[in-house]
C-alpha cells in the first residue's frame, strides 16, 4: 500500500517531456518532487504563474508570489505572470497538457465530486470545475477509501458533482486505474496489494484483464 | 493628461453606500486592496454584495467585514479559510453564490469588455448549471454565464501613475486587472504612485481609461496565509 508520497511518485511517471502541468492542492502538489530531472516541463498555478519553482528559502519569501494553495513559492527564470482570465484561458483552451487533482468521489463514468458535502462542508470549487470541464488529460490522486473505510470509486457519485465524464486516470494508495466503457479498469497494483483487496475496496464495476502488474516505483 | 488621483482613501471611497455591489481584487490575501477594506470597515457600510475570489481570513481581508456582519452576499469561488464565513453561511445569515474560478474571472472580464454573456464548459452537469441556458458547440455542452454588474471595483496594483496606468506584481495580479472598468467606479490603491512618464508604456498592464480614482495606500501588511519554505 502507498502513502501520499508514493501516490505522487507514481503519478510523476505520467508526466512527459514538454508538458505544461497544473497541480491541485494536497497530494498533487507533491508530484513536483518526483518528476524525472531529464525531462523539460512547466508547472502552471491557476492564480497566475507559469514556470513555478520550488518553495523559497526563508530570506526569499515574497507575499506577492504564491501558488493556488496560497503557499509561498519561487518563479523559475522561464516564468511568466498573468491575470486570472488568461490563466483560465490556458486551461479552458486546452493549452495545459495535464491536470492532476484530488477527489472525494469518482464514478465509473468519469464523474468527479470534490467541492462540497451538503450541510457539512462547503469550501467552494475554486478552479476545479474549469479544470475538469476542459482538460483532455485528468489524473485523480486520492486514497482508495475514505476515513470510514468506504470506497471512493463508485458506480455513481453521491456528492454534488464537480464535472461529468471527465476523469481519465486514477492513482490511489492501492492501484492505478483508467476508465473504459464507463467502467474502472485495473492497470497496476500497489506493492504488496492483491487484486482481491482492490476489488473489495472498489464499489464501482471493475474490469480485470489478465495478470495485473505491480507498480514500478 | 487626465489626472485620476485622489488624496486619500476617504476621498477614494466617496459615494459608497449600503446595499451596493463591490468587486474586490486579490487571491487569498495576495493582492487585496487592504486600505480600501479598512475604510469599508470604518465606514460600516452594510448589506453589501462582494464579488471576490475568496473571503479573507477571520481577522484580515474581507473577514473583517464579515465579522461586523456588513456583507449580505458573497460571490466567490473558494471560501475555505474562514471559520466565521462558514458559520454565517451554514446558519443562513449570509447568502453565498459559489462559482467556478475561471467563470468568476471571465464574468469580470466580460463586464470590463462590454460583452454581456459567454458560454463555458465549466460547471456543466453540476448544480452551477441549474437554471442556465445550455448550448452545444462542436458537440460539447456549454452553459451561458453573464457579465457582472457592480457599483465599485476596489483594486490593488503595485505601481500606478497619476493618469491611472497600472502595473501589477507577481501573482498579486490575479483578478485585479480584470476588475478595472468592470464596475461603475474603479478605485485603485497602489504601493507606489508616480508621475506620468515614470512608467514605461510598453509595460503597462492596465491603461488609465479603466480607472476613475487612484491613490497611494498608506500602509501594506501583505499578510501571508501559508508561509512555506525549503526545509
Amino acid at each position: 500500500m502507498l502513502d501520499k508520497n508514493g501516490i505522487a511518485k507514481r503519478i510523476a511517471q505520467e508526466v512527459q517531456d514538454g508538458f505544461y502541468v497544473n497541480l491541485g492542492i494536497g497530494i498533487p502538489t507533491l508530484v513536483a518532487n518526483y518528476v524525472r530531472d531529464d525531462i523539460e516541463l512547466e508547472f502552471q498555478s491557476e492564480n497566475g504563474i507559469l514556470g513555478m519553482g520550488p518553495f523559497p528559502r526563508e530570506e526569499d519569501v515574497d507575499a506577492d508570489l504564491i501558488n493556488a494553495g496560497k503557499q509561498t513559492i519561487t518563479a523559475l527564470p522561464s516564468a511568466s505572470f498573468f491575470d486570472s482570465a488568461l490563466s483560465f484561458g490556458m486551461i479552458r483552451g486546452q493549452h495545459v497538457d495535464l491536470t492532476i487533482l484530488g477527489a472525494m468521489e469518482v464514478a465509473q463514468n468519469g464523474n468527479i465530486a470534490n467541492w462540497k458535502i451538503p450541510g457539512k462542508m462547503v469550501k467552494g470549487m475554486g478552479g476545479a470545475m474549469d479544470l475538469v470541464g476542459s482538460a483532455k488529460n485528468i489524473i485523480v490522486a486520492m486514497m482508495h477509501t475514505n476515513k470510514a473505510g468506504d470506497s471512493k470509486l463508485l458506480k455513481t457519485c453521491s456528492l454534488p458533482l464537480t464535472g461529468v465524464e471527465c476523469v481519465t486516470k486514477i492513482v490511489t494508495n492501492l492501484a492505478v486505474l483508467d476508465i473504459v466503457d464507463k467502467k474502472f479498469r485495473l492497470l497496476e497494483r500497489a506493492p504488496g496489494v492483491s487484486v482481491e483487496a482492490i476489488q473489495q475496496a472498489t464499489e464501482g464495476d471493475l474490469i480485470i484483464e489478465g495478470d495485473i502488474p505491480e507498480m514500478k516505483l | 493628461m487626465i489626472n485620476k488621483t485622489v488624496n486619500n482613501v476617504t476621498e477614494a471611497l466617496e459615494g459608497i453606500h449600503d446595499g451596493m455591489t463591490f468587486m474586490l481584487g486579490g487571491f487569498g490575501l495576495s493582492g487585496i486592496p487592504e486600505n480600501c477594506i479598512q475604510e469599508l470597515v470604518k465606514r460600516n457600510v452594510k448589506k453589501v454584495t462582494c464579488i471576490s475570489n475568496n473571503a479573507g481570513v477571520d481577522d484580515f481581508g474581507l473577514g473583517l467585514l464579515l465579522k461586523k456582519k456588513q456583507i449580505k452576499k458573497m460571490i466567490s469561488s473558494y471560501v475555505g479559510e474562514n471559520a466565521e464565513f462558514e458559520r454565517q453561511m451554514l446558519s443562513g445569515e449570509l447568502e453565498v453564490d459559489l462559482i467556478p474560478q475561471g467563470t468568476l474571472a471571465e464574468r469580470c472580464r466580460a463586464s470590463q469588455n462590454g460583452i454581456p454573456a459567454f458560454y463555458t464548459p465549466a460547471g456543466y452537469g453540476t448544480e452551477v448549471a441549474e437554471g442556465k441556458e445550455v448550448r452545444d458547440f462542436d458537440g460539447k455542452p456549454h452553459i451561458m454565464e453573464e457579465a457582472f454588474k457592480a457599483d465599485f471595483a476596489f483594486v490593488k496594483a503595485w505601481k500606478g501613475d497619476e493618469a491611472g496606468n497600472l502595473i501589477f506584481k507577481g501573482t498579486a495580479r490575479n483578478f485585479n486587472p480584470l476588475m478595472c472598468g468592470a464596475a461603475k467606479v474603479t478605485v485603485v490603491e497602489v504601493e507606489e504612485l508616480v508621475k506620468p512618464g515614470e512608467l514605461d508604456p510598453n509595460f503597462i498592464h492596465i491603461p488609465g481609461i479603466f480607472v476613475q480614482r487612484i491613490f497611494q495606500g498608506e500602509k501594506y501588511e501583505k499578510r501571508i496565509e501559508q508561509r512555506t519554505t525549503q526545509s
